[in-house]
């Protein structure tokens, strides 16, 4: 009932407030004392909960370094876990001030959600997991399977357009939140299982035995996932893509969260800038001049974020690929701090 | 000089003034006024704030998406669909998907409802009991988690298709649901259709005939040779003439699933009987409570004529105990309807799934969308509590 509530919460705010939306989502979060994250229900890697509750995972990071950034401190977030359904309304009615959440940037959710992309945590592409005794090697062999999804999701979306762009029929079951369709899938209801590839192997890892599935060579689709802010508050959304740009703009200056507090004493005019002993480029977003200090030692930089949650120090051993830097064969890259 | 008799006031603008102002007359009427004009104002000044703030956010209003495509699949539907279909028609797809499984349900709850009840109340101690316990048993666990349990536990342990559970290679169970050979129309088929409903038309007028004799005149007449003659056999004489009505696709295993034939998915199974039997502990409560409502001496009065008890009881007893089983037993069938949004957890594609769910995210319009759905289901329950209120009305007419 989460869902209706929600949507009726959702009614009542766009009916009765008298303002429209508040273009101060910093004095709140200040006020408050809490940043109030949307994250997932429970996807390694990105974010879930461990058996204490405390919550991990990269988007889970970016989370917390906007927390360090504003309030000093990563703990105080209040972590509202959202299905695919209700992430947006979640966002527009106001329950949450961000939403990081493995959600794909697309045009039409940038233009009529009330709400706004601030760049991209992780550049990911659909795929689809399938049980290895079925022996298939290729997509393009999955003619006439039962396919199971999480609904409201793109990936339910390119689906149908990959099954029909390739003349193949398919059944699909669609479940409302990620653990029921990977339970149907393991149970056997289903032949295949898609979601983003990263999400292939978070999901994997939770099946009896991991060996025995397989993701396919195939990634039908482009998703690059990404925090989401509403509309009307440009501070507001300054501040969560430049979080996530001081994140890169750390690891491609080699400032980690060990050798952070050593580089903030540097003498280069760059390293000034960024750590704020030069020029006052944090305050002028509304934060300290410390603030790419915070979210480093909160944090670390993004590849120490990366390897730590889904990257080669994880379980799940993601390599780089793509979201490797710019100027390591990778497409990651942060405009200048200046 | 004749005295003109005074003119009795106008009844027509008596009437008004009562309808309108109630007791206390036409200042009654202008408070009633005032209030309906707040109220309208208010509404007013709802929608009107809310439309200003959704475009202060630049939130997308309206129901132009409604034309749009929707991009997605469904994995049941009545009508043909595909994802190059609009958003009107998934919520067609939707609401038809939920009123098959709310009359599915309403059907069989009924029916299983109707005979826990009796055997509740039957004379037969181990029958009693066992009715007894069912209802005790499925009205205490959450309907949410019988239906988990219809579909994981019970369906989801059937074999995949490759193993299937065959019967003469005809009708194939698998956790992929039921599937049975599809019945294709041939040259026959129609004069097949016109037979049966002629002989349903004559077993009827047979019967009504046997009744009349039997009230008037006091005749057994037997006539069930005759009906059951006329029903079977007049199809059967045009299934000769005109050859087999009907063909069967059997279907066959091809790939990953079956090719062929209909299938009743698991999802549907699973929702339909949690619903069935879930409701029907509640009505199985309500119908007892009503033939307990009637008087033990009508029953003992049936008895002494010598009528059998069933006899009694489908004569007597249920007739005048369905007048107090209507009401609850509305409630119920609402329930039903209403309930069957749960079908969001096991992704069987019911109104609040495809609509309120996948439609909803797809397009983030949750005001309008919610809008609907809501209205849609005020709308079938009003229209079901409409049909037991004139059912329950010709009942307590028939009996004066």
């Amino acid at each position: 009932m989460k869902r209706v509530s929600l949507a009726v919460s959702l009614a009542a705010a766009a009916a009765l407030s008298v303002t429209a939306a508040s273009a101060q989502t910093l004095k709140t979060i200040k006020d408050r004392g809490t940043l109030s994250c949307g994250v997932s229900q429970g996807l390694p890697g990105f974010s879930s909960p461990d058996d204490k509750g405390n919550w991990t995972g990269l988007d889970v990071d970016v989370c917390r370094a906007i927390a360090a950034a504003v309030l000093n401190d990563p703990t105080k977030i209040k972590f509202v876990p959202l299905s695919a359904k209700d992430r947006f309304t979640a966002l527009q009615s106001g329950e949450i001030d961000v939403l990081s959440r493995n959600t794909t940037w697309t045009i039409s959710r940038d233009t009529s959600l009330g709400a706004n992309f601030t760049g991209v945590t992780y550049y990911d592409g659909q795929g689809f997991m399938v049980k290895k005794s079925l022996k298939v090697n290729s997509a393009l062999e999955l003619n006439s399977a039962s396919v199971c999804v999480q609904t409201g999701t793109t990936t339910e979306l390119n689906l149908a357009d990959y099954f029909k762009g390739n003349n193949m029929k398919y059944e699909v079951i669609a479940f409302g939140t990620i653990d029921e369709a990977v339970k149907a899938y393991e149970s056997g209801r289903c032949d295949v299982f898609t979601d983003d590839v990263s999400g292939l192997y978070a999901s994997r890892l939770k099946l009896a035995n991991p060996a025995d599935h397989v993701v396919l060579p195939e990634v039908i689709s482009k998703e690059p996932l990404g925090p989401m802010v509403r509309h009307g508050d440009d501070q507001w959304f300054d501040i969560v893509k430049w979080t996530l740009f001081a994140m890169i703009t750390a690891e491609e200056l080699g400032v980690t969260q060990k050798n952070v507090d050593e580089m903030a004493k540097s003498d280069k005019p760059e390293m000034k800038r960024v750590f704020g002993t030069d020029g006052n480029l944090g305050e002028q977003l509304g934060l300290t001049k410390d603030w790419v200090s915070r979210i480093v030692k909160a944090v670390g930089n993004y590849g120490e974020a990366f390897d730590r949650n889904v990257g080669t120090g994880s379980k799940l051993g993601i390599a780089r690929g793509l979201n490797n830097l710019w100027n390591k064969g990778g497409i990651q890259y942060a405009p200048p701090i200046r | 000089m004749s005295i003109a008799p005074r003119k009795p006031p106008s009844q027509t603008l008596a009437t008004l003034q009562r309808a309108l102002g109630g007791r206390s007359g036409w200042s009654g009427f202008v408070v009633q006024l005032l209030f309906a004009a707040i109220l309208g104002w208010l509404a007013y000044e709802i929608i009107a704030n809310a439309r200003a703030n959704l475009q202060a956010q630049r939130i997308t209003a309206g129901f132009d998406f409604l034309r749009n495509n929707a991009g997605f699949d469904v994995n049941q539907t009545l009508i043909p669909y595909s994802g190059a279909d609009s958003y009107t028609r998934v919520f067609v797809v939707g609401l038809l998907n939920t009123l098959l499984v709310s009359v599915i349900g309403i059907v069989f709850s009924t029916i299983l409802g109707f005979i826990v009840a009796l055997g509740r109340l039957s004379p037969n101690w181990l029958l009693s009991k066992l009715a007894g316990g069912y209802v005790e048993l499925i009205r205490n666990l959450p309907l949410l988690f019988q239906i988990l349990f219809w579909y994981l536990a019970v369906l989801g342990a059937l074999p995949n298709p490759r193993q299937s559970i065959s019967l003469f290679g005809l009708v194939f169970l698998s956790n992929r649901g039921l599937i049975v050979p599809r019945p294709i129309g041939e040259v026959g088929f129609e004069p097949f259709v016109v037979a049966v409903l002629v002989g349903i038309v004559v077993a009827i007028a047979l019967w009504r005939y046997a009744r009349k004799q039997l009230y008037q005149h006091g005749h057994v007449v037997k006539v069930w040779p005759y009906a059951l003659g006329a029903v079977i056999g007049l199809p059967l004489i045009m299934a000769l003439v005109f050859g087999a009505p009907v063909t069967f696709e059997v279907p066959v295993l091809k790939g990953f699933n079956f090719a062929g034939g209909s299938r009743l998915i698991p999802e549907f199974v699973a929702l339909a009987l949690a619903l069935s039997i879930y409701t029907a502990a509640f009505i199985a409560e309500i119908v007892r409570a009503g033939i307990l409502s009637v008087h033990k001496g009508q029953m003992e009065a049936g008895s002494s004529l010598g009528l059998q008890r069933g006899t009694v009881l489908r004569l007597i007893v249920i007739p005048q105990a369905l007048r107090v089983i209507l009401p609850p037993l509305t409630n119920q069938y609402l329930n039903v309807t209403k309930n069957s949004s749960l079908a969001v957890a096991i992704g069987y594609p019911d109104l609040v799934s495809v609509f309120a769910g996948t439609s909803l995210s797809q397009t983030g319009q949750a005001i309008e969308i919610i809008g609907i759905t809501m209205g849609v289901y005020l709308l079938i329950s009003l229209v079901t509590s409409a049909i037991m209120s004139v059912y329950g009305w010709r009942i307590s007419r028939s009996m004066g």
